[in-house]
């Protein structure tokens, strides 16, 4: 069972805010998926290798040769807060 | 002549011959938008200046015409397109326009179609009914109260009421088929890796593949030959192998066809499964050659995607931060405020369900015991395939579980959307390309069938998906259409 403990810790991870009246909605809706998702503890999967990837590709490699890049200003033109050719962030580290 | 009832290759024809001009065409589809996409709701955006400017440069044309000049064509709201709002249906991008195109837009545009506009869809692709769109549902051209199916519902809903010729959508867990099946249109998920994802706002990196949703096989078959082809700008696209031809009159003498019979018992609706039989014997009586499939560990294939999707979903949309684009809340007073207000804000509570559950099974004391079991269960899912399609050319199974539900009737219940599909899945986990083409109607809604083959096998695929189709007396023309005549 998810916890309304565990609901909050992974949101904190996620950078996720939920309000108190969401906790326990996503409590036992995480709880239903996961109960549904413990199908897999059925399995004997030892011995099984993993799959990440379905097509066979390893490294994928190519010359480093220079090209045209992104525009600043394309770059720039979504940012939500710019000022003076960068983006604009409220503060990270303490004064 | 009612030019809604045209497909692609037709259109071209008489594009070709002079008998139409692209801008009549594309005058069509916005006429019926505009009678009918206030009900729909198909698109997010409608380009309609600009797609009437790009028909008439077309029309201008004397020679050297591309070769799908001209072709009014809807683009799901997940892939970028240059200057032109791309929201993904999600407030997060409310205001976003790329500077970029996505590869696989770009090589169409190349080849000469018309953007009518761009399509509504499940928020970032999470969703199997187009009610996850912040925006808005779309609604089912068959029956404006039931749901196109999801995510690329709103590019399945445009084809299917004649305002698209066809339709780009993108599949990471059924995406394209299901919706196709629920709108009666065709929908083709390639093989992983054949069409670049460049330009394709990543889910999840290892399931999402770009493909055409179309009124049938043939011009499926004709919009993948322009989507194909390794991107330098996608690591993980290659070059396809085999040459993509339009499929050719004949029958199915001596095509191995396995019925997967995990995906024809329990929890097929039965008025499905009616129009499933009776589709599997015409094809039978056609020659091809039927005998039972079987994917033993079917059963796990939705719970190992519920890990393994979400969690490459919480890493993928780790970059909505409100710093580099999308949305921004106001007011916060320092970074990790500003991230969790943003995102509290920008995402839909399926979007949050998914990252949640992403994280969690990430985070550390569940990665092995969820993340690393989910990609072994890929595995056996990987070789039941392996085996089945090593004693069949081709599996087949309904396409999904119901034919269009209501709207509302599942959106109480993460769990019971998720499992609208469970036929569509396992072919994501392993890669393969599969099609969805509509088999008949029950109770006057389609049904889809699912052909399956083995990687690369598009052409086998799209052929026997053209012969099925002409022993079913069902044309891809919904109510909708059928109005304009």
């Amino acid at each position: 069972m998810v916890s309304h403990e565990d609901v909050k810790y992974v949101a904190k991870l996620a950078r996720l805010k939920v309000g108190p009246d969401e906790l326990d909605r996503f409590a036992r809706q995480l709880s239903g998926i996961l109960e549904h998702i413990d199908k897999i503890s059925e399995l004997d999967l030892s011995g099984v290798e993993p799959t990440s990837h379905v097509i066979g590709l390893a490294n994928v490699f190519r010359e480093d040769e220079p090209r045209p890049s992104v525009e600043r200003e394309e770059a720039l033109a979504n940012g939500p807060e710019v000022e003076r050719g960068a983006f604009r962030v409220p503060p990270i580290l303490e004064a | 002549m009612n030019l809604l009832r045209l497909t692609a290759v037709e259109a071209l024809a008489l594009i070709g011959k002079k008998e139409l001009t692209s801008s009549e065409l594309t005058d069509a589809c916005l006429a019926q938008i505009e009678r009918h996409d206030k009900d729909v709701f198909a698109y997010l955006n409608v380009t309609g200046t600009s797609a009437r400017e790009e028909a008439a440069a077309v029309d201008q044309l004397a020679e050297d015409r591309p070769e799908l000049a001209g072709l009014p064509t809807a683009v799901k709201d997940v892939l970028c397109t240059r200057g032109v709002t791309t929201t993904c249906a999600s407030r997060m991008l409310e205001n976003y326009k790329p500077f970029y195109t996505a590869t696989c837009v770009r090589q169409m545009q190349d080849a000469g179609i018309v953007m009518l506009g761009k399509t509504n869809m499940d928020e970032f692709a999470m969703g199997s009914s187009t009610e996850n769109s912040a925006y808005g549902p779309t609604r089912n051209p068959w029956d404006l109260g039931r749901v196109p199916g999801g995510s690329s519902g709103g590019s399945a809903a445009a084809v299917a009421a004649g305002e698209a010729i066809w339709a780009l959508g993108s599949d990471t867990g059924g995406s394209i088929r299901q919706p196709a099946a629920f709108c009666g249109v065709v929908g083709l998920k390639p093989t992983y890796g054949s069409v670049s994802r460049y330009g394709l706002v990543a889910f999840a990196s290892s399931f999402d593949q770009v493909g055409p949703i179309t009124r049938n096989v043939t011009d499926a078959a004709l919009m993948l030959r322009f989507l194909v082809g390794k991107d330098p700008l996608d690591s993980t696209s290659i070059e396809h192998p085999e040459k993509i031809t339009l499929p050719e009159d004949r029958d199915l003498s001596g095509v191995r066809l396995g019925v997967v019979k995990e995906l024809v018992g329990e929890g097929i609706d039965p008025g499905v499964m009616k129009v499933f039989n009776e589709t599997v014997q015409k094809m039978e009586a056609a020659g091809a050659i039927v005998g039972e499939a079987s994917l033993p560990h079917s059963a796990y294939a939705l719970p190992a995607y519920y890990i393994l999707a979400p969690a490459e979903a919480s890493a993928n949309l780790a970059r909505f931060d409100g710093v580099r684009f999308g949305l921004r809340a106001g007011g916060t007073n320092d970074v990790t405020e500003m991230y969790e207000e943003t995102r509290s804000l920008g995402f839909g509570e399926e979007v949050k369900r998914r990252i949640m559950l992403g994280t969690y099974a990430l985070s550390s004391g569940y990665y092995e015991a969820y993340y690393g079991q989910a990609q072994k269960v890929r595995t056996l899912i990987v070789r039941d395939f392996e085996k089945a399609l090593g004693e069949f050319d081709l599996l087949v199974s309904p396409s999904a579980p119901t034919t269009a539900f209501r709207l509302d009737e599942k959106t109480g219940d993460p769990l019971t959307m998720y499992k609208s599909d469970i036929c569509t899945i396992p072919v994501n986990l392993a890669g393969l390309p599969a099609i969805s083409i509509p088999a008949g109607l029950s109770e006057g809604l389609p049904v889809g069938l699912q052909i399956i083959g083995r990687a690369f096998t598009e052409p086998a695929i799209l052929q026997a998906a053209y012969s099925a189709e002409q022993l079913m007396d069902f044309k891809s023309v919904s109510p909708l259409i059928a109005g304009q005549d």
